[in-house]
This record gives structure tokens, sequence and C-alpha cells, in this order.
């Protein structure tokens, strides 16, 4: 059987890691490759790497960043962060990315989700969406969560994969950064109305939310978290082995 | 000479690392004649199958690449490469492949229960049903049943039991994961990007001695 993935998220800003709490006050880890190797060989499954960098400068300290990365790490990489364009997608393919995350760029830019999917084919493509409960609705936000675009975002997502992405990242802003758990309401929402993949981001705290997620959401297929690796607060190995003891199937 | 077949069909960035990493000098073409000469040839390939084995006909590399296997070459199909070492695709419509492995490419639609989603997306154990034929390919002389590898498919390759080395679960019934016949290899999964379980298998595929030869 396929097995559910657990995937570090590694933010990229100027050519290091950084985790920000609640998407403020950024924390510098590490070095990006240096991270990412140390990830790969003690078992995650795939990595995922956000350009939070606004400059072109950032923008190609990235790119060999990210070329680095990939001549040495030979699990999945998928990259996000400043896609707007389908252009944007050949610019992280070309340096070593398998799936390009799309998230502000497609509510700017709907077309860029059905051109990339026809380009580059929907497993290359993953629409990463951060959802806020607004008045009793998940809403989609944009611009790292600062921007109510006042979208449903159960509708949002069953358009982006009818449209062609091939992936679903829910990151929930209100379950980010307080390591209270995922959540479980939102991303059952999602599972129950795509049939992609689906991962889940935001509030991992601890291994027994792990546990919790994917027993609780058998359909969600992955679980993604940055701070509570990134610091050793959890560790990839163990968290895979008690998570197979529980009957849940993972690499090992 | 190892060479990486470059026909315009996927990303060929990590496959081209990962060779470097085991010690190889990938040599990354399109040119008939320059494969002509490999003693190693890589068929990678990402997209759909109908799309690929017209570039491989009009570019005449189909010619190639049969007649070196016919040789004795080893040759690797990896992904979509893999699907056309077939003699057929049913991917929008029917299409030949390479003939070079008996069998056809069919959807995952269908023939994996319904609640398992498409494409198969992920890691995946491989199983090992005949120890023989294990044995009788290099590429996976450093392979333990149940070892995990990468996967992303929506077609599977099928009728192809004489040739079948492993296969993967998939919610109950066995998804074709890696054919061989002779000195033609193909893997569906990517062997790039499945750790050093991968690595080691395409360490075989380089190093290895391949009957038929």
């Amino acid at each position: 059987m396929i097995t559910k993935r657990i995937i570090p998220c590694l933010d990229v800003r100027d050519g290091r890691v950084v985790k920000g709490v609640n998407f403020a006050s950024l924390r510098d880890v590490s070095s990006p490759v240096e991270l990412a190797e140390f990830y790969s060989s003690s078992g995650a499954d795939e990595l995922v790497f956000y350009d939070i960098t606004a400059s072109s400068d950032g923008r190609r300290l990235f790119a060999d960043i990210l070329r680095e990365t990939a001549s040495r790490v030979f699990i999945p990489l998928t990259v996000g962060g400043g896609i707007r364009e389908v252009e944007d997608f050949d610019r992280v393919l070309k340096c070593g990315a398998d799936k390009v995350s799309v998230n502000s760029g497609a509510i700017t830019n709907p077309d860029i989700i059905p051109r990339a999917a026809e380009k580059y084919g929907s497993q290359c493509v993953v629409l990463s969406v951060d959802i806020k409960r607004v008045d009793g609705s998940f809403h989609v936000f944009k611009n790292g969560g600062r921007i109510d675009t006042g979208l449903e975002a159960i509708e949002w997502i069953r358009r982006g994969v009818e449209n062609g992405a091939g992936e679903i990242v829910v990151n929930s802003i209100d379950t980010d950064g307080v390591g209270g758990g995922f959540d479980i309401e939102m991303l059952r929402a999602v599972c129950d109305a795509v049939k992609v993949p689906v991962i889940a981001s935001g509030g991992a705290g601890c291994t027994e939310d792990f546990i919790k997620l994917f027993k609780e959401v058998p359909d969600v297929d992955a679980g993604l978290a940055a701070t509570v690796f990134h610091f050793g607060q959890i560790k990839i190995p163990e968290l895979k082995r008690v998570l197979r003891a529980e009957g849940i199937d993972m690499r090992l | 000479m190892l060479v990486v077949i470059d026909y315009g069909v996927g990303n060929l960035f990590s496959l081209c690392r990962s060779l470097e990493a085991i010690g190889e000098s990938p040599v990354v073409t399109g040119d008939a004649a320059e494969i002509a000469r490999a003693d190693r040839i890589i068929l990678p390939g990402v997209g759909a199958f109908g799309d690929a084995a017209a570039i491989l006909r009009n570019t005449g590399l189909d010619k190639v690449v049969k007649e070196r296997a016919a040789a004795g070459v080893p040759l690797m199909g990896i992904c979509l490469g893999m699907q056309l070492l077939f003699d057929k695709g049913y991917e929008f419509g029917e299409h030949d492949g390479l003939g070079l492995i008996h069998g056809k490419v069919v959807t995952l639609n269908g023939y994996i229960p319904k609640e398992q989603k498409i494409p198969q997306m992920g890691w995946n154990a491989l199983h090992f049903p005949s120890p023989e034929k294990k044995a009788a390919c290099p590429v996976f002389a450093d392979t333990r049943e149940g070892e995990y590898v990468y996967f992303v498919h929506s077609y599977y390759a099928s009728e192809c039991e004489a040739d079948t080395v492993a296969v993967c679960d998939c919610g109950g019934v066995p998804v074709t994961a890696a054919v061989a016949h002779k000195n033609v290899v193909g893997c569906q999964f990517h062997p790039e990007k499945s750790s050093d379980a991968g690595l080691a298998m395409l360490k075989g595929f380089c190093r290895g001695e391949f009957k038929g030869e």
C-alpha cells in the first residue's frame, strides 16, 4: 500500500531556513542543504521548500540552494513561494524540483493551474491553500495568510482539482504555529471534497497529533510540519516507528 | 559510456544528479549516433504515452533503441520510459510502443479499488514474486523484499507476467512495478527519487552484468 508521508517544510529566505510562528516573527534555523540532507537520511518521505524571498537576489540564492539540494537529496522535492506564472514552474523544475506548489498565484492568475497541468502534468501541480474560519465558514487567505480573499475554501479546492491540480496542501491558519494539533475538521471537509492526495499542514505539536491526524482523517495522505522537526521536538525516525506501531502504513 | 536519452519528455536533472552521486558520468543526448555508441542506455520520461512514442518514432530514436537492445546493450526504462518498452499503450487512444517487453499499458482506473487515489503517488513497497527472476536481474542485487520506492503514475503495465520482476500492492491488487527481459529492464517507480534504495538500483544497472549482453 502507498504509505502515509511525513514531510518537513523548509521556509527559505536569502538562502537560510526560517520558520514563522503564525506567519510572523521569523527565526533563523539552519542551512537548507544541510537540513535537507539530514531529513532525507532520517526518513523524511518528501521535502517542501518555500521561497519566502522578496528580492531578485534572494530568488537567485534560492535557485542555487535548490540546485545544490536536488543534487544531494534523492527524495521528492516540492517547491513553492513566488509562483505566479507558468514560467515560474519552468524556473524551479530546471533546478530539480519535482512538484511546484501554487498559492496566492492561483488566486491572482487562475489560468496558471490548467496551463501548468497541461504543460507539466497534474502530478507536478500542487495547490496550496491557506484557510481560516470566518463567520463559521472556511475562507481562502492570500499573501502569507494576511488577506481574506472571501473565497469559500472547499469550492476553491474543488475547482482547483477540476482545473488540474494533482495534490492539495491544506494549511490551517487557525491551528498553525499553535502546536495544538492538526485541523481535523477542516481536513475532513477537504478530503471529502476531492480525490487527489491531501497534505495536512499547520498545528503539529507532538507525536500524538500525527496519530490523531491519520486515524481521524484516514483519507489524508501526508502530515507536514516545520518547527517541531527543526527544533527536534519530534524526531522523524521515532515518529514513523510509533505511527507504524499504531497500524499506520509508514516507510521505515 | 552511459547515455540518458533526451527526447524532450520530462525533467532529467534529478536522474543525472543521482547517476553522478553513484560515480557515473551520464551523457544526456538525443543524438542517434551517440546513443548507438552507448554501452548502457536509460530511457526516462514523464507525460503521456502517445506523445512520447510519437517523438521517439519521428526522431528515429525508436530504431536505435530497439537495435541496441537487440544487440544486448543494457537498457533501462524509467516511469513512462518503462511503459514505452511495451507493445502497446492505451492512454488517450491506442499507441504502439517499442515492443521490447510483451504486454500493454492501461489505466489504473477500474483496476485498483475505487477508494485508491489515482495517480498512485507516493512510497510503496516492492514485492518480488519470484526469487529466480529477482536474482537474474542485477538492478535488484542489493534490494530487499519490501523495500520502499517512489511512484507517480496513472497507468500500469498488464499482461506481462512472464517478465514481471516486482509488483506493489494497491488496495489489495498487484500493480507491475518492475519488468526485465534479458538486458532490458523497466521500473514504473523513480529510482532517482527513491533515496538510497533507488541509488543502489541505478548502481546495479550501471555496474551489473546482464545475461544476453
